[in-house]
């Protein structure tokens, strides 16, 4: 069966709103209001020494993925924070970014237990 | 007998005002706390849109108030107000005054940096204020660190205590963004040589001209523009000023030294707004600035019979808008005293 034919069907680069993965999102929005209020400014990325020295999506481009619904790629990243909370201090938003963290594990958790969000 | 109109704040707007309202017939007594008229203007060098010199401005205003014959009270403030007879009566310095009408325009202060720590200002002397670079530009365009060098790296900080849950101020001060451009062009005017970099959440130019200004600013003056906010600067042994942003658009974070922060400052209401409106028990709007009778079709008027307001005591302005807006409220003003509002 898995014979390979030497070509594939590759996968769009499209971000496909229509099938996208909402579950997460949704979650947090209900128990982390404060971060629909995000503008993407990055200031928390600035700050944050894991987003500095590893390749961590911090709170910015992590809110990205999750409007996105790419829930794994999330998953990959989420256990680099150190819940420092400088992003936190920073956020001109409000932000409760740690928060976010802590929704986001717990969510993921559920996802993968196939437990309802 | 001329109705009496008392004008507090002897800004654009106060200034432009009084010599309407002495053209349409009324006594006017403009008290400004200052030794001069013009407020902020005095603090400018160029003005955008058009980089004229804020001083032509300055004078047009000075000119129109002298021919006028407004009183002007230099150096006055007002230490209480009450009512008297349908009107008011005013204790202006050493004064007293009975008026049927008071204007408010006690203008805006900008939003003291210092509160906003991370940046350093009042702590490294490279970080700058958009006040203070005005100031050099008005010195005679000296540009300098605190090594008396030319600067070879500037940044341009944008929303300093504007559009920040962390200093209370949420709303957008509107000129700041024009300004950082303007400002720019003139760095670059001056040092040819050096690099200039704005640091921006949302570029919003929304002024005719402005979109002009900003292509201007990347076509012919090549500055350079980076969407993130500024986390923090903190000072290198050389006194030079290093800056962490992310890259919003590279998707990575970025450090960058630079040898001159300039801070775009935000606007606050001003001090003597802040006072009037509680010596008047007059309305505010969310972020503490004087509010309108209605939002959209009395903006001149409070919830005060008799009061007006006009210019930055009402909300973050351009100098044409204030123009627009004091004589917007002198039409107001003459409604009421001549009897034609209910
Ligand atoms: C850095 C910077 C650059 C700018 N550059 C430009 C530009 O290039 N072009 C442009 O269109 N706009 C520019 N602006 C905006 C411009 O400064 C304002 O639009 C304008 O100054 C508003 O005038 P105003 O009369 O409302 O207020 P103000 O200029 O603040 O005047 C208020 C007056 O009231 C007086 N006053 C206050 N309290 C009392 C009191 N209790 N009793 C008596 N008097 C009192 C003050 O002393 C002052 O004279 C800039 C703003 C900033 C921050
Ligand atoms: S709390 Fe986490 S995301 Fe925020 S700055 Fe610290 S390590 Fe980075
Ligand atoms: S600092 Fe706040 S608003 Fe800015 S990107 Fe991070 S979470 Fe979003
Ligand atoms: S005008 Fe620009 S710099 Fe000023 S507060 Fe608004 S967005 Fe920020």
């Amino acid at each position: 069966m898995n014979q390979d034919w030497g070509y594939g069907i590759n996968k769009d680069r499209q971000i496909d709103f229509d099938r996208n993965d909402r579950r997460l999102a949704e979650y947090i929005r209900k128990y982390v209001p404060s971060y629909k209020l995000c503008i993407s400014c990055g200031a928390c990325t600035a700050t944050c020494s894991t987003a500095n020295l590893t390749d961590f999506y911090n709170i910015r481009r992590l809110n990205i993925f999750l409007m996105r619904g790419e829930i794994d790629e999330i998953a990959k990243h989420i256990d680099k924070c150190m819940f420092c909370g400088k992003c936190e201090l920073v956020c001109p938003r409000g932000v409760n970014t740690r928060q976010v963290i802590l929704i986001m594990k717990e969510g993921i958790k559920k996802i993968k237990q196939n437990e309802q969000l | 007998m001329k109705k009496h109109v008392f004008i507090i704040g002897g800004g654009v707007a106060g200034a432009e005002a009084a010599s309407q309202l002495v053209k349409m017939g009324f006594d006017v007594t403009l008290a400004e706390k200052e030794t001069q008229i013009g407020g902020k203007l005095n603090q400018w060098d160029r003005l955008f849109p058009s980089k004229r010199k804020a001083a032509e401005v300055l004078d047009f205003i000075n000119k129109n108030l002298v021919d006028s014959k407004a009183r002007v009270l230099f150096n006055t403030e007002i230490s209480k107000i009450s009512k008297q007879n349908g009107g008011y009566k005013i204790y202006a310095g050493i004064e007293e005054c009975t008026a049927d009408a008071i204007l408010i325009s006690t203008g805006y202060d900008v939003f003291n940096a210092r509160i906003k720590e991370e940046y350093g200002y009042g702590i490294y002397e490279n970080v700058i204020t958009s006040v203070d670079l005005e100031e050099m530009f008005r010195n005679g365009n000296k540009i300098f660190n605190s090594n008396k060098e030319e600067p070879k790296r500037i940044g341009f900080v944008h929303c300093v205590g504007s559009r920040d849950e962390k200093v209370g101020n949420h709303y957008c001060s509107q000129v700041c963004c024009v300004t950082a451009v303007k400002q720019a062009m003139e760095v670059k005017e001056i040092l040819p040589r050096a690099e200039v970099y704005c640091f921006y959440m949302d570029l919003r130019m929304f002024g005719l001209q402005f979109e002009d200004l900003y292509r201007e600013s990347q076509e012919k003056w090549g500055v350079n523009f980076i969407r993130g906010r500024v986390s923090e600067a903190a000072e290198n042994i050389d006194g030079t000023i290093l800056i962490k942003v992310e890259d919003t658009l590279a998707g990575r974070p970025l450090k960058m030294k630079v040898d001159l922060l300039v801070l775009m400052v935000g606007f606050v209401p001003s001090a003597g707004t802040t006072e009037i409106g509680k010596m008047l028990n007059l309305d505010l709007t969310p972020e503490n600035f004087l509010k309108p009778a209605d939002e959209h079709l009395d903006t001149s008027s409070t919830n005060l019979k008799g009061v007006f307001i006009a210019g930055t005591c009402k909300s973050p302005k351009t100098i044409a808008d204030t123009f627009a807006d004091a004589r917007a409220a002198t039409l107001k003003i003459k409604e009421f005293l001549e009897g034609s509002e209910k």
